[in-house]
């Protein structure tokens, strides 16, 4: 039992990352309101986004900016000091990607809300069986 | 000039996005002109690309100047190339066969629609492109993002439709970008030939296998494979004609190829096909995708609608083609991406010129079609003798290597399902042509007297693109074996029998 603790604990942030994307998930899947959906989607991608995150950082590092800029003699730099940027640099990207996917699914329950006037999924299907 | 084309494939097409937008404001007829030259540029790139890769073999392009592992590299090779032409010329010709209706369905909104469109085609063209696995998420988001758009723009419940593809895309890509980060974690590298060269000693880490797993279904979910295609059907239909005669043959095979690429680029077959061992589970999901799709066809009355199940049925042969694990199986695959986008291109153009003059395309609409507009439904019957897979249309030779490739293998449940689909095409389509040929029309205003409807085709230049692409169908079968020899066989591995 102490072993599945320490093994949950030393790995804290997938886990985090696991329920967060759960949660996500379950509000796509299980939710009625379409904005509700669209903010589940948010949350799952936001969570493989904190996943990125975490795995840049190491133990003791710092930021990965080097004091010393160009036109000093060459020094080394040692990898282990410094968090990787590389996945954060990739999560900007992600970041501008999830905010268009939920401006594109935001402007879509809008026109969704024109046409049917609610946006609980239910009573949108009804609409549609009944015309 | 020359040395730039693999850029300039992906860059002229952005570009001219923000140009075609710009223009939306100023001066509206400028739009389309722009798009077409656009794409004409990216066509005349690839074409290039393609020829120069039958001559001198694989073209790298580093971007900025960057290195491989740091920098972004396009890599374009016989894989792609073909499938680079396939999406480029594909676009031109329905940009330009669909103009007409663009201008009457969107009136004022030309802009936004052919920045939408030429975004479409920058997304599809730099995923196929592209040597970098993170590189290609992106794209996959600027072409799906857009898609949305797109089809959001149809009537009826296309919003609706739009929005749970939105969900379930969303999904899809968000998986495909977990797997990389599994990769990323394990390998430190983003660039797909330098991930494979750190995998082969991490083959049986579970890490590895959940990150293929993981891929694998972000991919599938984005090609619609059968039990992950519920939000296909109504996006595709409810898409308005212009649009989904563009994204319905180009989406799902660009995430074949993407499936492709993974599959034997990033993995190597060794992994895909041995190490692994899901082949057997993989193809019998395409079965059941093939099954599936053909029979929810059957229960359609919609043209539109049939087709999009029968789209799906297709996605179940390239699955199943590629998990096979033999070079016929392969080749079949990969000659299938070609000629099932010059097919179903056929087919939704067809379906878009009805649509235009028809106004329904249920079954009671298309009565005496023939008489009504025959060179239409003359494109429309080499594009469901393709699909049946009649030679000497290009849909045969494709299956003749899937077919060949499941007798090969073994397994003989591709090989029912791919003859038991071919039967079903053929109810789908000669029931469409019976109704269109022998049922009366349904305007008939002089009732009693025997006198046929008058000709009412589609505008010129939407019958003749459909035409030219009819044509094509049938070069491309009569071809067929050169393309296999100097193009496919050549994209597959050697270590693959």
């Amino acid at each position: 039992m102490s072993d599945f603790f320490s093994h949950l604990v030393a790995r804290y942030n997938y886990w985090i990352y696991i329920t967060l994307m759960m949660i996500g998930l379950y509000a796509m899947i299980a939710k009625n309101n379409l904005v509700k959906k669209i903010i589940g989607m948010n949350i799952f991608q936001t969570a493989i986004i904190l996943f990125y995150i975490s795995i840049g950082a190491k133990k003791g590092a710092t930021i990965p900016i080097i004091s010393h800029g160009s036109g000093h003699e060459a020094h080394v730099v040692k990898a282990a000091d410094y968090i990787n940027p590389l996945p954060h640099v990739l999560m900007l990207t992600a970041i501008v990607v999830a905010v268009a996917t939920l401006g594109v699914a935001l402007a879509l329950a809008v026109q969704v809300y024109r046409q049917y006037k609610t946006l609980e999924e239910d009573e949108i299907l009804q609409k549609i069986r009944e015309s | 000039m020359n040395a730039q084309m693999p850029v300039l494939i992906v860059v002229v097409p952005l570009l001219s996005a923000f140009a075609i937008a710009a223009a939306g404001w100023f001066n509206r007829r400028l739009c389309m002109p722009t798009a077409a030259a656009a794409l004409g540029v990216a066509t005349l790139c690839t074409l290039g690309l393609l020829l120069r890769v039958i001559q001198d073999g694989e073209v790298v392009y580093r971007l900025g100047g960057w290195a491989a592992p740091w920098g972004i590299v396009y890599r374009v090779d016989f894989l792609n190339a073909p499938v680079l032409v396939l999406v480029a010329a594909i676009a031109l010709v329905n940009l330009v066969a669909t103009s007409r209706i663009v201008v009457e369905e969107f009136p004022g909104k030309e802009g936004a629609f052919y920045a939408l469109y030429v975004l479409f085609v920058t997304g599809l063209l730099g995923m196929v492109v592209t040597g970098d696995a993170f590189n290609l998420y992106v794209l996959l988001e600027i072409a799906s993002i857009t898609g949305y758009a797109l089809i959001a723009m149809g009537r009826g419940r296309a919003v609706l439709a739009s929005l749970n593809y939105v969900f379930m895309g969303t999904i899809g890509a968000c998986f495909y970008l977990l797997g990389i980060g599994y990769l990323y974690i394990m390998t430190g590298s983003l660039n797909m030939t330098d991930i494979a060269s750190f995998l082969p000693p991490l083959y049986s880490s579970k890490a590895v296998i959940t990150a293929f797993i993981i891929i694998m279904v972000g991919v599938w979910l984005k090609m619609a494979l059968f039990p992950l295609h519920g939000w296909l059907p109504n996006a595709y239909t409810y898409a308005p004609s212009s649009v989904s005669s563009l994204v319905a043959p180009l989406m799902t095979k660009v995430m074949v190829y993407v499936m492709i690429r993974i599959i034997l680029t990033v993995f190597t077959p060794a992994f895909t096909f041995r190490a692994l061992g899901l082949n057997q589970a993989v193809v019998w999901l395409a079965v059941a995708a093939i099954f599936m799709g053909s029979l929810m066809a059957l229960a359609q009355r919609n043209l539109k609608r049939m087709l999009t199940y029968i789209l799906i049925a297709e996605v179940g042969y390239m699955v199943g083609g590629a998990w096979l694990g033999n070079r016929a199986g392969l080749t079949g695959a990969v000659l299938h991406i070609l000629n099932d986008g010059l097919m179903t291109f056929c087919l939704f153009l067809a379906a878009g010129n009805i649509l235009y003059r028809v106004r329904g395309l249920n079954m009671e609409d298309l009565r005496g079609l023939f008489r009504k507009m025959p060179f239409t439904m003359g494109g429309f019957v080499i594009g469901a003798l393709s699909i049946i897979g009649v030679p000497p249309t290009c849909g045969f030779f494709s299956k003749w290597y899937l077919i060949l490739g499941g007798i090969q293998a073994g397994h003989y449940g591709f090989v029912v399902a791919l003859l038991f689909s071919s039967l079903v095409n053929l109810i789908l389509f000669f029931r469409i042509i019976e109704v269109g040929y022998f049922e009366p029309h349904s305007e008939h205003r002089h009732e009693g007297q025997d006198h046929a409807p008058s000709m009412e085709e589609a505008p010129v230049g939407m019958v003749v693109s459909l035409l030219i692409v009819a044509s094509g169908l049938i070069l491309a079968g009569l071809y067929a074996g050169d393309i296999v020899q100097r193009v496919v066989n050549l994209a597959i591995p050697e270590s693959i029998v």
